[in-house]
C-alpha cells in the first residue's frame, strides 16, 4: 500500500536534550543570547565570591574568634551562641520545656497539615483551646513544681515563635467576630467594626507597639501592671485582628448567596447559620489568606526589639556588639535571615500548595 | 401570611421581645454602645488619673515650647531654638522624603523584576524569581540593619573615601556635587514648562490627526525633543547658568556639595528592595491577567510588538495592577517608620521618639503620629477608589 504509515522520525537533534533546551530557553533570539551571556557573567562575578565566603573559605569549627583565620564567614560566632539565639536567657536547665512545647506544637500542626489523617476537627479544637494553656504552664512555670521563668528571660527564636503563634491564635477568633460585625445588618455594629479595622490597618505596627509600651500603662488602673511581653502581645493581637478580619471577610464574601438563603430556609438562627453552614466553608477558602497573614506577622515580630524585647533579631544584634565578637555583623544577619527565610518560604510554599489544592472547586477533600 | 415561618409566633401568643430579631438587634446595639462607652470612660478616667499622678499636663501647649535638640537631616529651617511643633513638621517631611524616594525606586525595580520573571529567557526569569523569593521572605527590619550596620557602617572614614565622578562614599554617607543655579536659570525652567505645554498640545493634535487620517505621528520622540531637548538648547544658549558645588575634604569631614546620610541610604535601599519584590509579584499577576486572546488578536491585526504592549497589554494589566500597587505604596510609607531603628529622623523617630521622651506627652504625640498615618491611608484609599472607578471595565 502506498499510504502505509511511515515510521515516526526522531525529533531533530537541535530540539531535544540539553542542546535543544538551551536553544529554546537561553539562546532563542540574538537579543536573548546576549542577555544570557551578560547574566552569566554577572552571576559569575557576584555569586562566586558569595559562595566562596559562605562555604569554601568559611570557618565552622572552634570556640573563639581566633579560630576564624581563613577570611571567609566566621560561623563559629553562630555555633558558639546557638543556644542563646534559640532560647534567649531562659535558664539552661529548663530549656527542655521550650523543646517539649514546640515539639508538641509541631506535632499538632503536622497532624492538621498532613492530608488524610482522622479527627482533624478535634485536633484543631485542642490546638486552639487547650494547648495554649498547657504551653503557658510549661513555658512560664510556677505550677506542678516547675520553676517560674520570668518573661524578660524569654528570648531568641523561641520568643519570636511565641509572639507569632499567640498573635495569630488570639487574632483568629477576634478577627472572625469583627468580620461578622462588618457584614452585620446592625448599623452600629457595622460602623464600629469598620472603624476598628480601618484604624488599626491604617497605622504602622511600630506605632501600635509604641502605644502598647508607652500608653497602655496610662490607660490601666494604677494598681494593674502588665509585663512587657504581655503588652507587646496585646499590641500585636489588636493589630493582627484587623488584618485577619479582612481575610475572613474575603472568605465570607466568597460563599454563594444561595448558601445563606438555604440556611435561612431551614430556619436556622444567625449563629447556627454561621457556625454550621457559612464559617466551615469560608474557613477552607481563608486558609491561604491566613497563612499569608501569618507570614507577614512572623516577619513583623522582629519589630518588638524597638520596645526592648529580645527576639531572634534583637538577640543576634546584641550578640554582635559583644566586644569578643565585634566585626561579625554580616554573619549574624545572614544567620537570622536564613532562619526567617526558611520559615516564611516554607509557609508561602504551603499556602501556594493549598491554593492549588482548593482551586479545583469540586471534589473537596475532608 | 408571614414568610419567615421560624420566627412567627404561634397564633394567640404574643411574640416575646427576645424572639423578635428587630428588637433583639436594637437591644444588642444599645448594649454594645453602653459597653464601649463604659470602656472608653474607664480608659479616660484612668489616663487622667495616671497623668495627674505623674504630674503631666495635658493639651497641646508643648508644641510651642523650645525643642533644644539637633536633627541631622532637615528639609525646612530648623535649629535647636525651634519648637516641638517644628520637630513634627521636620519628621513628617523626612518621612515623606524617604517614602517618595522609595516609591520611585521600588516602582522601577519592581516593574523590571516583574517583567523579567515572565521573560522567555530561562536564566533571567529564574534570577528574578530568586530575587523575589529571597527578599520577600526576610523581615524588612533585618534588611535595614544589614544595609546600615553590615554594609554602610563598614565603609572607610572620610579620609579613605571611595571616590568616583567627584563623589565620595564614606562612613558619613555619600557626598556628591550639588548643582547651584545662577542667574538666567529661570529661562531654562521656562523652556521646560513651555516644552510640557507644547507636548500636550501636539499630542492632542496628533490624536485628532490619527482619528481623521489614520497617520501616526512619532509622539514619543517629539515629546522627548520638546521636554528634554528644548530646555537643553536654552541652557546652552543662556551660557550654561549653573555650576556644581564640589564636596571638599576639610578636617575630618566633607564640606560643600550635598550629602546623602547613611541612615537615609540604608532605609531607602531596604525599602526599595523589599517593596520591589512585592511590586514585582503584583506586576506579574497583572500581566498574566490579560487574556492571551487579546495578544493574539492584536498580532492578527498586524500591530507591532511594542504597540501591542503599549495599547493592549499595559492598559488592561494596569487595571489589575493599580489597586494592589497603591497598597504597596502605602505599606512602604508605613514601613518607613522603621527608620527609628537606625536613627533616620522620620516622624516616628523624631516626634514619637525624642519629643515624646522629652515632654512625656504620650497621649497627644501618639495620637498626632497615628493621625498622620491614618490620613495618608484614607487619602490613598479615596484616591484608589476614585481611580478604580474611572479605570474599571465599562460593560455594556
Amino acid at each position: 500500500m502506498i499510504n502505509e504509515q511511515q515510521p515516526t522520525l526522531p525529533a531533530p537533534a537541535s530540539t531535544i536534550g540539553l542542546v535543544g533546551w538551551l536553544r529554546t530557553n537561553l539562546f532563542n533570539t540574538p537579543v536573548n543570547s546576549v542577555a544570557t551571556l551578560v547574566m552569566l557573567y554577572l552571576c559569575y562575578i557576584w555569586l562566586t565570591p558569595i559562595f566562596d565566603w559562605v562555604f569554601i573559605s568559611a570557618d565552622w569549627a572552634g570556640t573563639t574568634r581566633e579560630s576564624c583565620t581563613s577570611g571567609g564567614a566566621c560561623w563559629v560566632f553562630i555555633t558558639q551562641r546557638i543556644d542563646q539565639f534559640m532560647y534567649g536567657f531562659y535558664p539552661a536547665d529548663e530549656t527542655w520545656r521550650l523543646d517539649v512545647t514546640f515539639l508538641a506544637f509541631v506535632a499538632l500542626i503536622a497532624w492538621l497539615v498532613w492530608p488524610n489523617l482522622p479527627k482533624k476537627g478535634l485536633v484543631a479544637a485542642f490546638t486552639l483551646l487547650v494547648f495554649p494553656f498547657i504551653a503557658f504552664v510549661l513555658l512560664s512555670g510556677g505550677y506542678f513544681g516547675l520553676e517560674h521563668v520570668e518573661t524578660h528571660k524569654w528570648g531568641g527564636l523561641s520568643l519570636t515563635l511565641v509572639l507569632a503563634v499567640v498573635g495569630i491564635v488570639a487574632a483568629l477568633p477576634l478577627g472572625i467576630l469583627l468580620a461578622l460585625g462588618r457584614r452585620s445588618e446592625m448599623p452600629i455594629v457595622r460602623a464600629m467594626s469598620v472603624a476598628y479595622i480601618e484604624i488599626w490597618r491604617g497605622v504602622p505596627l511600630i506605632t501600635v507597639l509604641f502605644m502598647a509600651s508607652v500608653m497602655l500603662p496610662l490607660f490601666l488602673p494604677e494598681d494593674m501592671h502588665f509585663d512587657k511581653l504581655l503588652r507587646a502581645l496585646i499590641g500585636i493581637t489588636m493589630f493582627q485582628t484587623a488584618y485577619m478580619a479582612e481575610v475572613i471577610r474575603g472568605g465570607l464574601q466568597a460563599i454563594p448567596k444561595g448558601q445563606y438563603e438555604a440556611a435561612d430556609a431551614l430556619g436556622l438562627g444567625y449563629w447556627q447559620k454561621m457556625v454550621m453552614i457559612i464559617l466551615p466553608q469560608a474557613l477552607k477558602l481563608m486558609i491561604p489568606g491566613v497563612v499569608n497573614t501569618f507570614i507577614a506577622l512572623f516577619k513583623d515580630t522582629s519589630l518588638v526589639l524597638i520596645i526592648g524585647l529580645f527576639d531572634l533579631l534583637a538577640i543576634v544584634q546584641a550578640a554582635q556588639n559583644d566586644p569578643k565578637w565585634i566585626g561579625y555583623a554580616t554573619e549574624g544577619y545572614v544567620f537570622v535571615a536564613f532562619v526567617f527565610w526558611i520559615f516564611c518560604f516554607g509557609m508561602s510554599r504551603y499556602s501556594q500548595h493549598l491554593e492549588r489544592m482548593l482551586h479545583t472547586g469540586h471534589g473537596s477533600r475532608a | 401570611m408571614p414568610t419567615d415561618l421560624s420566627r412567627s409566633a404561634p397564633p394567640g401568643e404574643k411574640t416575646r421581645f427576645w424572639n423578635d430579631p428587630a428588637k433583639r438587634a436594637l437591644l444588642f446595639q444599645v448594649l454594645l454602645i453602653g459597653a464601649i462607652l463604659l470602656f472608653a470612660g474607664s480608659l479616660i478616667s484612668n489616663t487622667l488619673n495616671n497623668l495627674e499622678q505623674r504630674g503631666i499636663t495635658t493639651g497641646f501647649d508643648f508644641l510651642s515650647q523650645k525643642a533644644g535638640f539637633g536633627i541631622p537631616l532637615t528639609l525646612i529651617e530648623y535649629n535647636e531654638a525651634s519648637t516641638y511643633g517644628t520637630t513634627f513638621w521636620v519628621g513628617l517631611l523626612n518621612t515623606l522624603l524617604v517614602s517618595v524616594l522609595g516609591i520611585i525606586a521600588a516602582t522601577f525595580l519592581g516593574f523590571v523584576m516583574g517583567v523579567a520573571r515572565l521573560s522567555d529567557n530561562w536564566l533571567i526569569a529564574k534570577l528574578s524569581s530568586v530575587y523575589i523569593e529571597i527578599f520577600r521572605n526576610i523581615p524588612l527590619l533585618l534588611q535595614i540593619f544589614f544595609w546600615y550596620f553590615a554594609v554602610l557602617r563598614t565603609l572607610p572614614s572620610p579620609r579613605q573615601s571611595i571616590e568616583f565622578m567627584s563623589s565620595f562614599l564614606n562612613i558619613r554617607g555619600l557626598s556628591m556635587p550639588a548643582p547651584v543655579p545662577e542667574s538666567g536659570f529661570n529661562l531654562v525652567i521656562g523652556a521646560f514648562v513651555i516644552g510640557i505645554v507644547l507636548t500636550f498640545v501636539t499630542s492632542r493634535w496628533a490624536h485628532k490627526r490619527q482619528d481623521q487620517t489614520g497617520q501616526i505621528f512619532p509622539m514619543f520622540w517629539a515629546g522627548l525633543g520638546l521636554i528634554i531637548g528644548l530646555p537643553l538648547v536654552v541652557f546652552m544658549l543662556a551660557g550654561m547658568p549653573m555650576h556644581l558645588d564640589y564636596p571638599v575634604l576639610k578636617g575630618f569631614n566633607f564640606r560643600g556639595g550635598m550629602t546623602l546620610i547613611p541612615e537615609l541610604v540604608a532605609l531607602w535601599l531596604a525599602l526599595t528592595i523589599y517593596t520591589a519584590a512585592f511590586i514585582a509579584e503584583t506586576v506579574r499577576a497583572g500581566i498574566l491577567a490579560v487574556p492571551k486572546g487579546q495578544l493574539e488578536a492584536a498580532f492578527a491585526l498586524g500591530l507591532p510588538k511594542v504597540r501591542t504592549l503599549r495599547l493592549i497589554v499595559i492598559p488592561q494589566a494596569m487595571r489589575v495592577i493599580i489597586p494592589p500597587l497603591t497598597s504597596q505604596y502605602l505599606n512602604l510609607a508605613k514601613n518607613s517608620s522603621l527608620a527609628a531603628a537606625v536613627a533616620y529622623p522620620d516622624l516616628v523617630a523624631v516626634f514619637a521618639g525624642t519629643t515624646l521622651n522629652q515632654t512625656g506627652q504620650a497621649v497627644e504625640i501618639m495620637s498626632m503620629t497615628m493621625a498622620v498615618y491614618l490620613t495618608m491611608s484614607i487619602l490613598t484609599s479615596v484616591f484608589m477608589n476614585w481611580y478604580n472607578k474611572r479605570m474599571s471595565l465599562i460593560e455594556r
